[in-house]
């Protein structure tokens, strides 16, 4: 055995034998200017890609601002007012066409003397929704009543009519624009969440047909597009009923819808089970909690926090995928948009850009609320697992 | 990928409506009286074309096809405004009229031998004979399609518009350019920006992309039509009744417009002399109860929705935006294809 010399690691090829150089001390470590010095010119490569960028967003910016912004016409009747060659100036978006058919786009055409009842709608889906998504709302075991039991029965009464209590009722065909929108999307999302966690369970479940029924459920609603799932809905659906029945023209997107978001919906929430330590099963078990209260008590809660980003993200892609219901003639917002731009009342070259602007701006708004607000949750969520 | 399933889809709805038609003829059978005891009208429409049915800003449906909707429900109630629309997608639009969606499918459709002997539907006439046609920009000089060889055109995908231009240009031994775009809407922007010479659609769609040009005036629309594209209304075949009605609705209006007999003066021509509008009107005889409807069902149809030629020149002749020409259009006494079938 070889003796070490009194130096440790001196006979090491790799261990430096003195101390390093001071480096010099740093020009400026605050500031906007040490800032700008760290973060984006650091060095050449990185300095070049700043002004890349930069530049990109030079030749983006402002014609996107002039164009929804600067040169936009906000008031006006008719086309007169969004044509360069009738207006004498030029001409951006035309929100003035936005204004005029805002109430289209909104209610579709659902009758004027009762959009009221919309409105009204509007306001409980908001109080629903803030009550439940607020997390520190007084008695939010009420807010759950509120919102799983009592809006969807005061929804159908409101929005479909009843003409014993004075509304008069209001066929689908009618409905329109964002308020079908929000209808299809919210169905989706909250059919799905229950019944995707169900088909989670039952791909997991120890009973093989259960098992079987869920995976083919699963496999077979998930292989094919959405707009296959619409067609057959609406095309295939009134073929196979007895003549004189006939399902409403809203509620068969409505089923599809709900169906194809539960599949996916239940492949997020598997996901959530696996990740769930084999620990924690047995544990529960250990405790004698039957099936369903471990689920219920141990497994789902820690299960569902891991994958809130995937349901988000599920509901985010729902959300918009509702638009796809205009190929089976529903009227969503973006085929409100679509019918009203071609409308020669509004004939002038920017009126589909700025419906579409509109739209966007719509999907993002509520996108966007929904990623910021899945985030919030999540750390929260996470708050005992943070070290 | 998304198209093959949704053609496989169709065409698998087509073969089917044609299996159910057994069915579904011993329930069309009563299509007026299931009609009157609804209490409305359902109408299959397009689900958004300029000057053919569009919703203003109430939501309300207006429109060249809208009206003769309307013009079916006055003659059987009374009441131009009992009637519901179903906006219907193209694809959509037989299987809702075959499973008893819809009474009656007025939404574009053009009448084709296949459709009417293999689909389960009889049209009932043509209320519009439209045609693929051009536009090109007036400083191009050309007047005439004849003298396109080698221009540029702009056309929509995967639309016959397509097919019938490579028809026309290959008949015509000339060249062509064709700068194909998937939307409508993408397609006359780009026709509009200068990247092609000419722009081609149906002849009633050209003219409402013209008013959405940057300059409409420096556009023109060529005289030449290259294809045919009779447009009309359809019901389910095995209802002889209803469709007697439907077809005769659409005689009626252009009879009155033949005889002079409009919305303004219906009333005054009920003491016409002329015989033709006694019996028009019903003054004499009762045409209207042959087919189920009251004596006075084409004065119904006038007072409702006004002739021909009036339902015409509001959404989509000289009184609306598009002012379109009468062209095929006007009154076989005016060189047009419009006649209307004697009632007597």
């Amino acid at each position: 055995m070889a003796v070490h010399s009194l130096t440790p690691g001196a006979d090491l090829a790799y261990v430096q034998a003195r101390s390093s150089d001071p480096l010099p001390p740093p020009s400026l470590v605050r500031g906007p200017i040490a800032w700008l010095r760290q973060n984006l010119f650091s060095s050449i490569p990185n300095a070049i890609l700043t002004f890349a960028v930069l530049g990109l967003l030079l030749l983006i910016i402002p014609p996107t601002i002039r164009f929804l912004l600067i040169d936009a016409v906000w008031t006006g009747a008719d086309r007169a007012a969004c044509r360069e060659d009738m207006a004498g100036r030029p001409v951006g978006a035309c929100w003035a066409f936005v204004v005029d058919r805002i109430g289209y786009f909104t209610y579709g055409g659902y009758p004027v003397e009762s959009r009221w009842r919309v409105d009204l709608w509007f306001a409980m889906l908001a109080v629903g929704i803030g009550w439940m998504l607020w997390l520190k709302a007084p008695r939010r075991d009420v807010g759950a009543v509120y919102f799983f039991a009592i809006f969807p029965v005061a929804s159908f009464v409101l929005l479909t009519g009843w003409q014993a209590i004075g509304l008069t009722p209001v066929a689908t065909a009618f409905w329109g624009g964002i308020l079908v929108t929000l209808v299809v999307s919210i169905v989706g999302i909250v059919f799905s969440l229950p019944f995707g966690i169900l088909l989670a369970l039952g791909r997991r479940s120890k009973l093989p047909l259960v098992k079987l029924a869920c995976v083919v459920f699963i496999e077979v609603i998930r292989g094919v597009p959405l707009i296959t799932v619409l067609i057959m809905a609406n095309t295939m659906l009134p073929l196979f009923l007895p003549a004189g029945v006939s399902v409403d023209r809203l509620l068969r997107p409505l089923i599809g819808v709900a169906i194809f978001a539960s599949a996916y919906m239940a492949e997020v929430v598997r996901g959530g089970l696996q990740a769930v330590p084999k620990g924690q099963y047995e544990g529960a078990m250990s405790l004698g909690l039957g099936y369903w209260r471990m689920m219920l008590f141990i497994v789902l809660p820690q299960a569902l926090r891991i994958v809130i980003p995937g349901i988000v993200n599920t509901f985010i892609g729902l959300f918009k995928d509702t638009s796809l219901v205009y190929v089976i003639g529903v009227f969503d917002l973006m085929k409100t948009i679509e019918a009203a731009r071609i409308d020669p009342q509004w004939a002038a070259p920017t009126v589909s850009n700025t419906g579409y602007a509109f739209a966007a701006f719509f999907y993002f708004v509520c996108c966007f609320g929904m990623s910021r607000y899945s985030l919030m949750v999540e750390r929260k969520l996470a708050a005992g697992q943070r070290r | 990928m998304k198209k093959t399933i949704a053609t496989l889809a169709v065409g698998l709805g087509v073969a089917l409506a044609g299996a159910t038609l057994g069915a579904g003829s011993a329930s069309a059978q009563a299509t007026l009286a299931n009609v009157k005891q609804k209490g409305f009208l359902q109408c299959g429409a397009n689900t958004g074309l300029a000057g053919f049915g569009v919703p203003d800003a109430q939501g309300n449906w207006s429109g060249f096809d809208v009206d003769y909707c309307r013009a079916v429900a006055a003659a059987v109630f009374g009441d131009p405004t009992k009637v519901r629309f179903t906006p219907l997608a193209a694809k959509d639009r037989f299987t809702a009229l075959q499973s008893g969606e819809v009474d009656v499918l007025i939404r574009n459709t053009t009448v084709t031998m296949s459709r009417d002997t293999a689909l389960g539907l009889h049209f009932t006439g043509v209320n519009y004979y439209d045609g693929q046609g051009f536009m090109v920009r007036k400083k191009l000089g050309v007047s005439s399609a004849k003298e396109l060889n080698g221009a540029s055109i702009c056309t929509q995908q995967g639309t016959t518009t397509e097919l019938n231009l490579a028809d026309y240009f290959r008949a015509n031994n000339m060249k062509y350019e064709v700068v194909a775009f998937a939307s409508s809407d993408e397609t006359f922007k780009a026709y509009d920006s200068g990247r092609c010479d000419a722009f081609t659609t149906d002849a009633s769609g050209l003219y409402a992309e013209r008013l959405r040009a940057s300059a409409p005036d420096d556009h023109i629309v060529l005289p030449e039509v290259i294809s045919k594209e009779p447009l009309g209304p359809g019901v389910r075949k095995g209802d002889g009744q209803w469709a007697d009605i439907v077809t005769w609705v659409g005689y009626a209006l252009v009879n009155a417009e033949e005889l002079g007999v409009t919305k303004a003066n219906v009333d005054q021509m009920m003491k016409s002399d002329n015989p033709e509008v006694k019996r028009l009107l019903g003054v004499e005889g009762s045409f209207g109860e042959g087919i189920g409807l009251t004596k006075d069902w084409a004065a119904r149809i006038v007072k409702g929705v006004g002739n021909y030629g009036e339902i015409f020149e509001r959404n989509i002749g000289e009184g609306s935006r598009l002012k379109i020409k009468r062209g095929l259009n006007a009154l076989w006494s005016k060189g047009g294809l419009q006649y209307g079938m004697p009632i007597r």
